[in-house]
């Protein structure tokens, strides 16, 4: 007669365990900012599209940007990003495997490299805006 | 079980995460940062709105990051207990992404305004 | 030299005198150089002979004594006293698995998906031991190298929340190995493992947690090869839905 199995239910909380699972969370969540940012980006568009030219009529684009409640949702939107990006290329190693013969390629050049091509990407843009 | 075709919304996913880790926290800064500090006015960047190239630029970075959220949020819901709601919850996933999408573009192209 | 002391505090189950676990805490010698493991067999040889657990070769490479140590999953011939000393050490069965008793887990359904996922090498071509040996390179060696490093211990299958969550994931270990014979020059039989490691249970069920990769004890990376099996899952796929004449 075989004995009862004991099952041992799964902590609703699970990823609250240890640092690890909480910052797992915490990368995953950043991906609500990710696509408040381009709810945001459509909005501006929205408002982009109404803006009369006179410039004595309203201008809801540049209300739009200059409102406090857009301010404090990008500035908070801003590290959550930041931290998609930063996670993003520490795990491209993992995704990008390359050898060069036996040698597997140091995942620091892999991320390393996209690290230097997010910094290009970066001064490139604000050279064209500024 | 069969090859299951994931892998059409794990590019997306790919390469939503991937613009929106190069593109965004830059774009972040100059819609608040620079705007906030008057190193970009509203008027200088209604002009780049207007530009083709960069509406285009603000297509990819609205509807490929949509993917990436779609997919990942997905996921995430299974992961904090609602696996029972999990084809319902893909479909409003990719929904909403794709309904983004739409509606960017057809602001991007003029036709809405 | 004081006699230092150490509590271990361990899950007990006993299906047949009792319906619910427990937990039994024992006073065992504190020595630094000494594991858990050797911790529980202390107290199985001098204070309760009742208690059940799996060990082997005591150096980390048979797999059979992996339980949680403090709520981490640990190779308990891995873990030292000194580590926990003062405190009291928390020793259960691996997570996600069923008990059958004590800290002894059933773990027929790892079982099943090394037989599901094929996990043995299936040569391109079969050929007769006269006619000589598969000859592989060093770099097509290292290739799979790190994939092949695994015990079996099922850590990765306790420190995964994907697993807990649906049990019918096939799991860090298994598409591993999966890999590791994909991967292998000599072997042929990718598209006979692509149904379970392609489907929605096998990779695609991962969300990258990383778990898996930080509990191994060989340094196996499971979550690595499931990224990478899915980058290349996805270019078979984007190649066959863009040019649906090619072979499978």
């Amino acid at each position: 007669m075989k004995s009862k199995e004991y099952i041992r239910p799964m902590r609703a909380m699970w990823w609250l365990h240890n640092t690890q699972l909480k910052l797992f969370m915490l990368r995953e969540l950043t991906s609500v900012f990710v696509a408040g940012y381009a709810v945001f980006l459509i909005v501006l568009i929205a408002k982009f599209n109404t803006r009369t030219p006179v410039p004595l009529g309203v201008d809801p684009f540049g209300d739009t940007l200059r409102c406090p409640a857009a301010l404090v949702f990008q500035l908070i939107a801003l590290p959550f990003v930041i931290f998609h990006s930063v996670t993003w290329f520490n795990l491209t190693p993992k995704a990008i495997v390359l050898f060069r013969g036996e040698e597997r390629v140091s995942p620091l050049v892999i991320a390393g490299g996209h690290y230097a091509l997010w910094v290009l990407v970066s001064v490139l843009i604000l050279l064209v805006v500024l | 079980m069969a090859k299951s075709n994931e892998p059409f919304w794990w590019a997306l996913f790919g390469a939503g995460g991937m613009v929106a880790a190069l593109f965004m926290p830059i774009t972040i800064v100059i819609t608040s940062v620079l705007v906030m500090c008057n190193a970009e006015t509203p008027d200088q960047l209604g002009r780049l709105f207007g530009n083709p190239l960069v509406r285009i630029y603000l297509f990819v970075l609205i509807s490929l990051p949509m993917f990436h959220w779609a997919h990942r949020f997905r996921f995430t819901l299974v992961d904090l207990g609602l696996k029972a709601a999990k084809g319902p919850i893909a479909v409003l996933c990719y929904g909403s992404a794709l309904a983004g999408t739409l509606i960017a573009a057809l602001l991007l192209l003029g036709i809405w305004a | 030299m004081a006699n230092q002391t150490i509590s271990l505090e361990v899950f007990r189950y006993l299906p047949d005198q009792e319906d619910q676990p427990r937990f039994q805490t024992y006073q065992v010698p504190y020595r630094e150089d000494w594991v858990v493991l050797d911790a529980l067999n202390y107290v199985k040889d001098y204070l309760d002979g009742t208690l059940s657990y799996r060990w082997s070769c005591r150096m980390g490479v048979c797999g059979s004594c992996g339980m949680m140590v403090n709520g981490d999953p640990k190779l308990t011939c891995a873990a030292f006293l000194k580590d926990y000393y003062p405190k009291t050490i928390r020793v259960e069965p691996l997570t996600n698995f069923p008990v059958i008793r004590d800290l002894v887990i059933n773990f027929d359904d790892f079982l099943h998906k090394l037989k599901e996922v094929k996990a043995w090498l299936i040569p391109k071509e079969e050929k007769p031991v006269s006619q000589g040996e598969y000859l592989q390179t060093p770099a097509e060696l290292a290739q799979y190298k790190q994939y092949s490093m695994c015990i079996n211990c099922m850590l990765c299958y306790a420190a995964c929340p994907v697993y807990g969550i649906e049990p019918k994931f096939l799991g860090p270990a298994a598409i591993a190995l999966g890999q590791r014979y994909n991967l292998d020059s000599r072997d042929g039989a990718k598209n006979e493992r692509a149904d379970f490691i392609s489907s929605s249970e096998g990779i695609w069920e991962c969300t990258f947690v990383g778990e898996c990769t930080r509990v191994c004890p060989k340094h196996v990376d499971p979550a690595g090869a499931i990224q990478q099996a899915k980058v290349i899952n996805t270019q078979d796929w984007w190649l066959s839905f863009l040019m649906p004449w090619g072979k499978k």
